[in-house]
């Protein structure tokens, strides 16, 4: 019999497919099933965001901001009026401080929730998906009460948030956060040891600790993989130090584990707004900022900790009230850098699996 | 008289039906290729009409699983939705691709069709209610129901599309995988009826439920489990979907289909659900048997009960992977399978049944 011939084929994964997530676009060289190589082509979405931001005054780029990490959406409001906070060294009221955190928070668990319905749905069980949209929704409604907006907020502003939150914001956060807590058994019970999402999931796609560092991963990804580095606690920002609460973390670096990490923190989401609620002050909502808000010349970083990794803004300041220079990271498009890495060698199956346990979102990655 | 069988429930209406054929004065071979026709047609028709109402009992299903309504404008509860659909799809333009290979590309969606529908000739819908009581039954249902592996792999190849070959290529290694411990877990009935007659497997069953082949310790339920395994995966359904895995490969082999090729498609995998559950339930359920009510009935109603187990399977699990897929077939299932029918083959021999 002569030898057969076969040859590797190069299949173009996205920007429509229904697992990249948005409008990545992979370059997969395949020899049947088994992926050899992996080229992410990114850019399908940029909108230019941070030159936008040069010709707006400051207040004016926080809704631009919005649309670069949409699914948590408060993150991006909240880092740069904080970095443009600490270019202008203004102080934020307290009670400002407790909503910060109570909305991020509550954006946190609205993201981990898509991250758990979309990495299921890739895996193939279709209902998980439901589940988890099902809890986002009172958090989207939480949102709709405060803000009016379901998703790009505009809400976190500098120098405070935008409006006190309404009467009916408190017990209706309670019962948000009771629900979710009790729906997380559901959410573990239909995976967590299902012998499929094991096998899927288990040994797939590890990412060593020292391979994530060095490609900047940061946040669920890198926790995932032992490393206890959580910017909410070792770069404090807002008041997170007042709050008891623990930094998830696992130790394999799996896909399982990305999944498992999510899923605590989620828990200790719930406790943080917990606290918080209870030590809401009363107070002002907002320090006095100026329309035409000015921040002497200089350059800060501000980073946070979202439901993707470290999220920071760079702004550097001429004086005027349109700032110089923006620059913005977001930890998908470094979890995108290392995909090739940990996804090569395996089977297309496995790379939607890593794809999705990454949490990559393709608006953070293109800007 | 060229009947093959009786038709207990319908005699009558089958009669004045077979009467006015037969009142035209055609000669006896015509006679018989009318007759033969109408009962294809007849048949062709209830299992449209039954696989349009699979699809929209999955939707309600999954709806309800999911804590939405599904279908619901439509109607009582969207009843008549999945029939607006074919009609839609019915007037949809063909959109072909240009390179495609346009005899396989056009005859694999017909030849998956066809394939789905061949297995009720030999299906016994009732005590009488069968089309032609073959002495192979079992074999024949096995042969035609592969037919649909081919008719993939041509939609996978004629499309001249990267995933849709990839997913032609899955649907074959998988069907003919899971082919082997199918047919192991088939024979241990086959074994035991002594025949490989559809209605003998029935009769063989006869009596109370504990005569059902499920109930017969010990090989019976691990021959019912392999084998709902084994139709899991031959009807290309949830955990086992990996050909058209849409996460993976859009939608597999069918991605370049639209319009009414499509809808043949999918038409076909409803009617192969329903077809392997009419063989679970004939094999190892027993078939028409029961009290108080029409066989028909109790047939029908323990196919929709083993179309719902697979239908909840559909929205619990998630999707193996293909070489685990593979893994568990050959190093799982044909062991067992196969340990199986010797151990039922032997107590067969030594006598150790009732």
């Amino acid at each position: 019999m002569p030898d057969l011939r076969t040859e590797e084929f190069v299949v173009n994964m996205g920007p429509h497919h229904p697992s990249t997530h948005g409008v990545c676009r992979l370059i997969l060289t395949m020899d049947g099933e088994k992926v050899l190589k992996i080229v992410p082509v990114v850019g399908y979405l940029h909108r230019s965001l941070e030159k936008i931001c040069e010709n707006r005054t400051y207040p004016q780029c926080i809704p631009i901001l919005d649309r670069f990490e949409y699914v948590t959406a408060m993150s991006c409001n909240y880092v740069f009026s904080l970095a443009a906070e600490r270019l202008a060294e203004i102080e934020v009221p307290e009670r400002a401080e407790y909503l910060r955190v109570i909305m991020l928070e509550l954006n946190r668990i609205a993201s981990h929730l898509i991250f758990y319905g979309v990495t299921a749905m890739d895996i193939g069980a279709l209902t998980p998906f439901l589940y988890g949209l099902r809890e986002r929704e009172m958090i989207m409604d939480l949102f709709e009460m405060t803000c009016g907006q379901r998703l790009t907020f505009n809400y976190i502003r500098i120098g405070g948030v935008a409006k006190d939150i309404p009467a009916e914001f408190i017990p209706y956060c309670r019962k948000t956060v009771s629900v979710i807590r009790e729906k997380l058994n559901d959410y573990e019970g239909l995976l967590n040891e299902n012998p499929i999402w094991l096998v899927r999931n288990k040994n797939i796609g590890v990412l060593p600790p020292d391979v994530g560092i060095a490609y900047g991963v940061s946040g669920p990804s890198l926790r995932a993989s032992g490393v206890d580095y959580d910017l909410r606690r070792d770069d404090p920002y807002s008041i997170y130090d007042r709050f008891d609460w623990k930094v998830a973390t696992r130790s394999n670096g799996d896909c399982y584990d990305r999944y498992l990490v999510r899923l605590d923190e989620i828990k200790q989401s719930v406790r943080i707004i917990e606290q918080a609620l209870d030590g809401l002050p009363e107070g002002p909502v907002k320090a006095k900022v100026s329309p035409n808000f000015k921040p002497p010349e200089g350059e800060t970083y501000a980073r946070v900790e979202n439901s993707r990794g470290e999220l920071g803004v760079y702004i550097q300041s001429d004086g005027t009230k349109k700032p110089y220079r923006v620059k913005t990271r977001g930890g998908s498009f470094n979890q995108l850098q290392v995909l090739p890495v940990i996804g090569t060698g395996g089977l297309i199956a496995d790379l939607v699996a890593i794809f999705a346990s990454l949490d990559i979102i393709l608006p953070e990655v293109d800007r | 008289m060229i009947w093959p069988v009786a038709f207990a429930e319908l005699r009558p209406i089958f009669d004045w039906l077979y009467d006015m054929v037969s009142s035209t004065g055609l000669p006896e071979p015509w006679l018989s290729v009318v007759i033969y026709t109408g009962l294809g047609a007849m048949m062709f028709g209830v299992l449209a009409v039954l696989a349009l109402y699979l699809v929209w009992w999955e939707r309600k299903i999954s709806a309800h699983i999911q804590q939405r309504f599904g279908p619901m404008r439509h109607g009582w509860h969207g009843w008549y939705q999945t029939i607006m659909d074919a009609i839609k799809l019915l007037q949809k333009e063909h959109v072909d691709v240009a390179t495609r290979d346009k005899f396989v590309f056009f005859w694999a969606p017909v030849m998956c069709f066809v394939a789905a529908f061949l297995a009720y000739v030999t299906i016994p819908f009732g005590e009488g209610l069968i089309v032609a009581d073959l002495n192979i039954g079992v074999l024949y249902i096995m042969a035609v129901t592969t037919f649909t592996i081919i008719s993939l792999l041509m939609a996978g190849w004629g499309s001249n599309n990267k995933y849709a070959l990839l997913g032609g290529m899955r649907s074959a290694a998988q069907v003919v995988s899971y082919e082997v411990p199918m047919v192991a877990s088939i024979l241990v009935v086959v074994v035991f009826a002594g025949s490989l007659s559809m209605v003998d497997i029935v009769r063989a069953q006869d009596g109370m439920f504990y005569n059902w082949f499920i109930f017969r310790l010990p090989f019976g339920p691990i021959a019912f489990l392999t084998y709902i395994v084994a139709a899991t995966a031959e009807a290309n359904r949830t955990p086992f979907d990996i050909p058209e895995a849409e996460q993976e490969l859009v939608a597999g082999f069918n991605i370049e289909y639209s319009g009414m090729k499509f809808a043949m498609f999918f038409l076909a995998e409803f009617v192969n659900m329903f077809t392997v559950s009419a063989i679970a339930v004939t094999l190892f359920l027993g078939g028409w048997n029961g009290v108080f009510l029409p066989s028909w009935f109790w047939f029908l109603l323990k196919t929709f009960a083993v179309v719902l187990l697979l239908m909840l399977f559909r929205w619990t699990y998630p999707r193996l992977r293909v070489d685990q897929l593979m893994e568990f077939a050959w190093k799982f299932l044909v062991p067992l399978t196969f340990a199986n029918l010797i151990l039922g083959a032997w107590m067969k021999y030594a006598g150790w049944y009732w």
